[in-house]
């Protein structure tokens, strides 16, 4: 069997696979956010917290709910990162104190569900910090992506009321009956492939040819499952998802885009079931399915192809990449995770082709939509919708309405703030970090480093950086030393605003739509559920990322493709 | 203005409380349940596969060592050992952070495809693979000849262990269509048939050759 008749299996079973679930998941996770019932552990909690689960929220009460929760989670975390030092060695295996500014920028990495890393994790970080830190925020960090997701969903489907839920039962939830439950099976997959769970300290193993060699223990599999579920992406080691601690073989490989893929493609049905109308939910779907394929279809080419002077004269692009996993393998994980705010890799992403790190770059560019974070990839997909809408109906001179809510002033004033935070983020920061005088030094790939002398690659080092935090991703074109007080501090300030100024304008656009009355469907009513909108959205998106980000992208990897 | 602070002091307390439950429930009783069940039904695997030989430790299955001789290149690179069959490049960094341990540590170059200093790592690889194992340089294979992603790929291509069967052969005097045997059986299918590549596990490999040289 050829490496490329095998990649292209592998991505037919993993699409199989997410088909299979795709119903049964998105109905059960509609039922969690729409039941009258809770369940014991999770009355415990509400008691714990002080909260009344039943009482309804406005979108500023729920947003200060988010806000108040994050800012304890960003606290706590940079907290324990300044503690490690004094803590004992069964719990800090042994390493010192982060430094403030490294701990800043970590803490707001895993808040903001981005998880990017300017430490080595075996390094670092011991399992005080691993696991009461680090992996609490990939579970809350994504229930908190979900809760805002369905308030959005709600101001849709409810009407005459501002009232969009309560924040603390959609958090709980999310995280006792949607994602805990697939995270103990998942764990223990991993476990029956080869991936880790203990909580040994650093020890020694022997080798084959004399003397030994030191390996750390650690909630390797248990942080992994969620790693990649909650689309966080910070790996135990620095090798990431690469390391076979964390993903043993082939199969696991393939298991884990699948948990990266599950819930936010699922997700669209929780959508549709919530609106009542399961077909609008498809045509999401439709938009997200057909980006992600037409991603990892262009990457899978390119990395066979192997362009680039590097990678010709080794015959192959395996620079950075496992031998198990191939270069198929490879190139799904890389367009998975980088289209959704995950940012685990299994290959290193500065040694791909040039197109091919193009195509991971503007995947996050995207706003990571297809399919996308969990609940940040349904309600940053929902905002292109009503920028999609809106075009049509200046295109026809109707009023636009999407799921019998007009889309009025406001409502498009707040679409269009979102979609501008991103962008000002990235380019503004971008900007900066080139002009002043010292960050440059952190580039690896610079001038003198590159074949063409073009430095074109170092440009993409700080693009990605900043398009990869802002977008929350958390992935790196490793080549860039981050861990430095300027990137640490503008990086984390990325990560934080990225995350969540957009939630506000979401959550106004949610409270503003639920205050709506519904608008009756006629016969000139845009069909949002048939094929043709689907298409409209995919150039929508298209277009609006192109517009804003095409200079940049000419300076960084095309430059670096056609020299 | 009293009463705002206050209520901020007070959701702020609330977003703490639930933080402290939920770090409780994903931070302590989820990592236990789950190391728990994973300690009792698979025990080996969870501590990291560590295989023995001759009663004692030689490694763990899942992660790549090195095989080399005590004597150093004029760089002061340590040579590799011929006995031994060799592992893919690793460029996993030095233990820069913390000096206490020596650590495994994991990573990738992080080279682009445009990189003079790749181009001349392929180009060197390519020379000394190919003068090591006394074959021509096209006939070695990409996995020789790039740094894998972890820096501690447990595996190699089949193409690559055959490169090598007929100098570890000579090495360990032994006849080389025994040791080619020996690499045959060593190949580990596609997962399922079609999932990743085809690889050969070298600690695993070495071990038996170890046995064969002994027996």
């Amino acid at each position: 069997m050829s490496p490329v008749l095998s990649g292209v299996l592998q991505l037919t079973a993993l699409v199989a696979a997410l088909a299979l679930v795709y119903r049964p998941l998105g109905d059960h996770m509609a039922r969690v956010y729409s039941s009258e019932k809770h369940l014991r552990v999770e009355k415990w909690i509400y008691r714990s917290i002080g909260a009344d689960p039943d009482a309804e929220m406005r979108w500023p009460a729920y947003l200060r709910g988010i806000l108040a929760f994050s800012v304890a989670g960003v606290l706590f975390l940079y907290l324990l990162q300044r503690i490690q030092g004094v803590l004992p060695e069964s719990l800090s295996l042994g390493f010192t104190a982060i430094s403030p500014d490294q701990a800043f920028n970590t803490a707001a990495s895993f808040v903001a569900n981005t998880n990017w890393q300017s430490y080595s994790g075996e390094q670092a970080m011991g399992h005080a910090v691993q696991t009461l830190g680090l992996a609490v925020q990939n579970f809350v960090s994504a229930a908190v992506g979900m809760a805002v997701a369905v308030a959005l969903v709600r101001g849709f489907a409810r009407s005459r009321t501002g009232d969009l839920g309560n924040f603390w039962a959609d958090l709980v939830r999310g995280t006792v009956r949607i994602l805990l439950p697939i995270s103990v099976i998942g764990a223990l997959v991993l476990v029956a492939c080869g991936a880790i769970q203990n909580f040994a300290g650093i020890h020694e193993i022997g080798q084959l040819t004399g003397g030994t060699q030191q390996v750390n223990g650690g909630a390797v599999a248990s942080q992994e499952v969620i790693k990649e579920l909650g689309t966080n992406g910070g790996g135990y080691f620095n090798a990431n998802s690469a390391h076979p601690f964390e993903n043993p073989n082939a199969f696991t490989n393939l298991f884990e885009i699948f948990l990266i893929l599950v819930i936010p493609f699922a997700l669209t049905r929780t959508f549709g079931k919530l609106v009542g109308n399961v077909k609008q939910g498809y045509a999401i779907l439709a938009t997200m399915g057909l980006i992600w394929l037409g991603f990892t279809a262009l990457m899978m080419w390119t990395e066979f192809a192997h362009h680039g002077p590097a990678l010709q004269a080794a015959g192959g692009a395996m620079e950075g990449k496992e031998q198990r996993f191939g270069i198929g393998g490879t190139a799904i994980f890389a367009t998975s995770t980088t289209l959704t705010s995950t940012g685990a890799v299994d290959g290193f992403h500065s040694s791909l082709t040039g197109l091919g790190g193009g195509i991971t770059l503007l995947g996050m560019m995207l706003g990571e939509i297809a399919p996308g974070g969990v609940g940040s990839g349904l309600y940053g997909m929902l905002v292109m919708a009503v920028i999609a809408v809106f075009i049509a109906g200046l295109m026809v001179g109707r009023t636009p309405e999407y799921l019998g809510k007009k889309i009025g002033t406001r409502e498009i004033k707040l679409a269009a703030c979102y979609i501008l935070v991103t962008p000002t983020l990235v380019l503004g920061f971008t900007a900066l970090s080139m002009a002043l005088a010292t960050p440059p030094d952190s580039i690896l790939n610079s001038a003198e480093n590159s074949v063409n002398g073009s430095g074109a690659h170092g440009f993409s080092e700080v693009l990605y950086a900043f398009t990869s935090g802002a977008n929350n991703n958390g992935s790196a074109f490793g080549g860039l030393n981050a861990n430095t007080q300027w990137y640490n501090t503008t990086i984390g300030l990325a990560m934080l605003l990225g995350r969540f100024v957009p939630m506000v304008f979401v959550l106004a656009l949610a409270g503003s739509l639920a205050e709506q009355k519904p608008v009756p469907e006629t016969a000139g009513t845009l069909r949002t559920e048939k094929p043709l909108f689907a298409g409209l959205l995919v150039g929508a998106i298209l277009i609006i990322t192109g517009l804003t980000y095409f200079p940049a992208l000419a300076l960084g990897p095309m430059a670096e493709g056609l020299s | 203005m009293n009463t705002s602070v206050s209520g901020t002091a007070r959701l702020v307390v609330a977003g703490l409380r639930a933080l402290l439950v939920l770090t409780v429930v994903c931070g302590v009783i989820y990592p236990l349940v789950v190391t728990g069940i994973a300690q009792a039904a698979f025990h080996d695997k969870a501590n990291g596969s560590e295989l023995k030989a001759g009663g004692r430790s030689v490694g763990s299955e899942r992660l790549g060592q090195s095989y080399n001789l005590d004597a150093k290149d004029k760089d002061g690179n340590p040579l590799p050992d011929p006995k031994y069959f060799q592992p893919r490049p690793s460029a996993a960094g030095a233990n820069t952070e913390n000096t206490r341990y020596s650590l495994v540590v994991t990573g990738a170059s992080n080279l682009a495809a445009d990189s003079k200093v790749l181009l001349g790592n392929v180009e060197q690889r390519r020379a000394d693979v190919a003068a090591f194992n006394g074959v021509r340089p096209s006939s070695v294979p990409v996995d020789a000849l790039t740094a894998s992603g972890s820096g501690v790929d447990p595996d190699i291509s089949p193409a690559y262990a055959r490169l090598q069967a007929d100098r570890v052969a000579k090495a360990n005097h032994l006849p080389a269509a025994e040791v080619r045997k020996l690499v045959d059986k060593h190949v580990d299918g596609r997962v399922l048939g079609f999932m990743g590549e085809e690889r050969v596990n070298v600690l695993k490999l070495n071990i038996a050759l170890r046995e064969l040289a002994k027996g």
